[in-house]
């Protein structure tokens, strides 16, 4: 049976929130400074980007949030067999509430019909914790921040879509992408990171959108055809000359990810999940010593 | 880099062209979707002095509270500002509002607004919250905190050196309307061939 210390558990939970909200990901940091480079000297798309640069590692040195909106805290949780859920997520919401009085976290979760702030980031469905068994006998946190920018010109298509001219193959899932990404412009937080679920239902297949946004910029696609799609798709994105925050530029986004689930013979859905360049995901593993490993 | 000092006259905005890059200083006031939702209701008088040839901030900031009662800003990069737009250029007529901060532009009401009662919009960049933070100098006050919560409160502050772009301004030209007329083309040929 795996067990753990929950007061250390709970610190190591919030140094894991500390990071997701101060410190981005160094390939994430790597594929802006490769926008950066890509733009033309003296553009104000290549200024925006090195003052998004210059805010990264103020955050970083600082210890304060990349960004002000620190997003929907999504969890995907891996655990041994055995371990109670429940408990995590009271470790989790201890952690959480604990962010928000240091400054790590905004207070970001409101009562849909009240509109009362709950004042510590907690409420219904508020964070969002997965949980999945696995046969290793460690536990993996991993964690996303995800701003209501971006979240806001995510979206759903059913193909086939008549006005598109989309039909129910991978070129018709390509061009409801770029009808997604030219509607979006700057709102979401240019450049952005495409997850892209095709299939499912209108809730998996979300949720398969959202799960492509836990793989790193530079991996590849082990489906040789989404392999393709991805490359395709963000070479011809950058194409649409949205740029940095919607100020026109070489570079509208720094990634694609897809991936697929089957589907019922009526539905055929592409879900979007559009992610700002504040892309904000750290990961956690604790051991059967009790000690932790962030990445 | 033109340098703005607060409170402004409705002559110097409209010497401001879209392109122009700014530099913000003095007493503006943050809101967002409930204050703007708050004021279209009310149209309360107290916000007169507070927005009379001032500037709106669309931002929601993490902020932290010191010992003493005193506030301060950790966080506070712009909120999408497009949200704003069944209200905005009402507001800014009503209480001479010379500027919203925000970011991703406007629509065609406020572009309108701001040519009729003298205002520009201007654009922060998003995420930049770390760094913004260090604008704002001073929280001079909070309204309306226990009603709204933190990230939708008034927070009346003082900035310092605020960095913005002019993306649209009070003779019709938005930024945001010629990039995305341009994306449109492209994105016609992508998806049509």
């Amino acid at each position: 049976m795996f067990q753990y210390d929950a007061a250390k558990l709970k610190d190591q939970l919030l140094e894991l929130l500390r990071l997701a909200a101060t410190d981005l990901p160094q390939d994430v940091v790597d594929s802006i400074q490769a926008a950066h480079d890509n733009e033309p000297e003296a553009s104000s798309a290549r200024s925006v980007f090195g003052m998004i640069l210059k805010n990264i590692e103020l955050a970083r040195e600082e210890s304060t949030p990349i960004c002000q909106d620190t997003g929907t805290n999504i969890y995907m949780v891996h655990i041994p067999e055995g371990v109670s859920m429940r408990k995590l997520t009271a470790l989790i919401h201890e952690a959480t509430a604990e962010a928000v009085e240091k400054s790590y976290l905004r207070p970001n979760a409101v009562d849909s019909i009240t509109g009362k702030n709950s004042g510590n980031n907690i409420g219904e469905g508020q964070p969002y914790i997965h949980y999945e068994e696995w046969d290793k006998n460690t536990i993996e946190f991993e964690l996303m921040l995800k701003g209501g920018g971006c979240e806001n010109v995510s979206t759903q298509y059913k193909l086939p879509d008549v006005g598109l001219g989309a039909g129910r193959d991978l070129d018709g899932v390509y061009k409801v992408i770029v009808d997604a990404v030219n509607k979006a412009q700057g709102l979401g937080c240019a450049p952005g990171i495409l997850g892209i679920g095709i299939g499912g239902d209108r809730m998996s297949s979300h949720m398969a959108a959202k799960n492509q946004l836990f793989r790193k910029i530079p991996d590849i696609n082990p489906d040789s055809a989404l392999a393709e799609m991805e490359d395709r798709l963000k070479k011809d994105l950058n194409t649409l000359g949205v740029g940095p925050m919607g100020f026109g530029g070489e570079t509208t986004v720094l990634g694609v990810k897809i991936g697929s689930l089957h589907r019922l013979p009526a539905s055929f859905f592409v879900s979007i999940a559009y992610m700002c360049w504040a892309y904000r995901r750290h990961s956690m593993i604790l051991n059967t010593k009790g000690e932790v490993s962030y990445d | 880099m033109i340098k703005l000092q607060l409170p402004i006259s409705e002559d110097a905005i409209r010497e401001l062209k879209m392109g122009d890059q700014v530099s913000i200083s003095g007493l503006m006031v943050t809101a967002r979707d409930a204050a703007h939702k708050y004021i279209h209701e009310n149209w309360p008088d107290w916000l007169v002095p507070v927005l009379e040839n001032s500037m709106i901030y669309h931002c929601g900031p993490v902020v932290k509270k010191h010992e003493d009662g005193s506030w301060s800003f950790v966080a506070a990069g712009p909120t999408t500002s497009i949200r704003e737009e069944p209200y905005e250029a009402a507001v800014m007529e009503h209480y001479k509002v010379r500027a919203v901060i925000g970011k991703g532009g406007m629509g065609e009401t406020t572009l309108t607004g701001l040519s009729k009662s003298g205002g520009v919009y201007l654009h922060a960049i998003g995420g930049l919250a770390a760094s913004l933070a260090k604008s704002v100098i001073r929280v001079h006050d909070v309204y309306m905190l226990e009603e709204l919560g933190v990230p939708e409160a008034f927070w009346h502050i003082e900035v310092k050196d605020f960095p913005a772009v002019v993306t649209m301004d009070s003779h019709g030209g938005s930024l945001h309307k010629s990039i995305k007329a341009q994306s449109d083309e492209v994105a016609k040929k992508l998806i049509f061939g």
